[in-house]
């Protein structure tokens, strides 16, 4: 089983980097000049109020959407193909195909360039682990809510990405399928990829994080190891969040 | 002229003995209509999915363009198609005036704007859901449109069926280029414009019978397989 610390699997793209990434939107500005590194290793935590700009953030990152102004660096460079390929990204809400479970993943695979035999096994492969092998043939949009959000998570760990990014993959999952997904991301940030998931669950944040970037009004309040980050913040607004008071 | 009676008469006992001068005329329409409409769907489909995804210049004035086409009047299209034919047009060295081909080119030209226009309907709000999805496994746009078309395979048979609709009933286009020859461009719209004219009213119900049966069929069948597609969440 691969160390989720030994980056030598990501080589090449990581760190990515923000360099004064501005994003506006409607006259205002979403993302505020922000400048961050996310390395590989730890399983890196997005936090924030409504608004704050975390999905934003992660969608700037994974480069669905252009900045304003500034950049996204990968291993110092621009993200060409090659790099995006080496991403996956999970939604808030599934984006999921009209065709079967399996269907969905091997399309993804498919896009991926893994055709075939490789492309069944490893869309077997990844039903399997998210326990939806029983529903391979099922229509993916008649499935819960809970095992189309797995289904989700399965179609990108089936891609192997080096960087997984997620998006409140939660937000709207009971409790056991929340815990279902979260063992997903578990076993992808064992396996080695680089995790960086946005929440608003502060039960999640402490469940799963290394280290937590707190984000308020498109800025990086505060950056540090999660331990720290939930027993003693730096700032006033992160000792806010983490109590549950109303950050604005 | 034939009383009501007899020509209702007239017409049953035709399409009951499968007069063989009825089912030719059949046989044609449907020959040039469903060839038509693969063709139009050929053209048609691609060409609003790319206007649904892609953005370049000129996409909005396309888009109009797209839509305007859609209500053309059929004898105005048989009019250019007519015009491109004829020995004095560009095509005319074909020599296609006249025939069956000629009356699909005018069908097709008539058919792949609706199919062009309901399917970019459809795409685009497909597009709308899949798009980051779809961008996030970097898919190039081309790729992109396989999968909108693919997926909305179901919703789609609607814009096919549109314009099997409109070209089956067609008849201004048909007659201008194809001439109403009996047994070479002789089809259901045309025989029964000429078979009302001249009062030969058994025919033409038997034909209009045919017309109406076909049109409640192809329905009907769309519909079933859109529901069981909707019921399986594939549609």
């Amino acid at each position: 089983m691969a160390d989720p610390m030994d980056g030598s699997r990501i080589a090449g793209i990581l760190p990515v980097e923000a360099h004064g990434l501005v994003f506006e939107a409607g006259g205002r500005r979403l993302i505020d000049g922000i400048d961050l590194a996310i390395r590989h290793g730890p399983l890196t935590v997005i936090v924030g109020p409504n608004g704050a700009g975390k999905s934003l953030m992660l969608r700037l990152l994974h480069g669905l959407i252009v900045p304003t102004a500034g950049q996204v660096l990968w291993a110092g460079r621009p993200a060409d193909a090659a790099v995006r390929r080496r991403q996956a990204m999970v939604f808030q809400r599934p984006v999921l195909l009209r065709r079967s479970a399996s269907a969905n993943v091997r399309h993804a695979l498919k896009a991926r360039g893994i055709r075939g035999a490789e492309s069944r096994a490893r869309a077997a492969e990844a039903l399997d682990l998210a326990g939806l092998a029983h529903l391979a043939d099922a229509p993916a949009r008649v499935m819960s809510g809970g095992e189309q959000q797995r289904l989700a998570v399965a179609r990108a760990m089936a891609l192997r990405p080096d960087i997984l990014f997620l998006d409140e993959p939660t937000a709207s999952l009971d409790p056991a399928s929340t815990l279902a997904v979260e063992a997903l991301i578990g076993r992808a940030y064992i396996a080695g990829t680089k995790i960086v998931l946005v929440t608003h669950d502060l039960g999640q944040a402490r469940r799963l994080a290394d280290e937590v970037i707190f984000l308020v009004g498109g800025r990086v309040e505060e950056r540090c190891a999660a331990d720290r980050f939930f027993a003693q913040p730096d700032s006033e607004r992160a000792w806010a969040f983490v109590e549950g008071r109303i950050v604005l | 002229m034939q009383d009501f009676a007899a020509a209702f008469g007239i017409a049953f006992r035709l399409i009951a003995h499968g007069d063989p001068d009825l089912a030719e005329i059949v046989v044609l329409s449907l020959q040039v209509t469903l060839t038509a409409v693969f063709l139009a769907c050929l053209i048609g489909l691609p060409l609003g999915a790319a206007l649904a995804v892609l953005r370049f210049p000129g996409r909005p004035a396309a888009v109009v363009a797209v839509n305007a086409l859609m209500g053309l009047p059929p004898v105005v299209i048989g009019l250019l198609i007519y015009l491109a034919l004829s020995n004095a047009g560009p095509f005319g060295v074909l020599g296609l005036l006249y025939t069956p081909t000629a009356m699909i080119v005018a069908q097709t030209v008539m058919v792949a704007p609706i199919v062009a226009a309901l399917a970019r309907q459809t795409i685009e709000e497909l597009h709308r859901e899949y798009d980051e999805q779809l961008r996030s496994l970097g898919l190039q746009p081309m790729a992109m449109i396989a999968t909108l078309l693919w997926d909305a395979r179901f919703a789609l048979l609607t814009a096919a069926l549109a314009g099997f609709g409109r070209a089956i009933a067609e008849v201004g286009a048909v007659i201008i280029v194809g001439g109403n020859i009996d047994h070479v461009t002789r089809v259901m719209t045309t025989a029964i414009a000429l078979e009302t004219s001249k009062g030969d009213l058994g025919l033409a119900l038997a034909l209009g019978f045919i017309l109406f049966s076909i049109a409640v069929t192809v329905n009907a069948c769309v519909m079933a397989l859109r529901g069981t597609a909707r019921a399986s969440a594939y549609g």
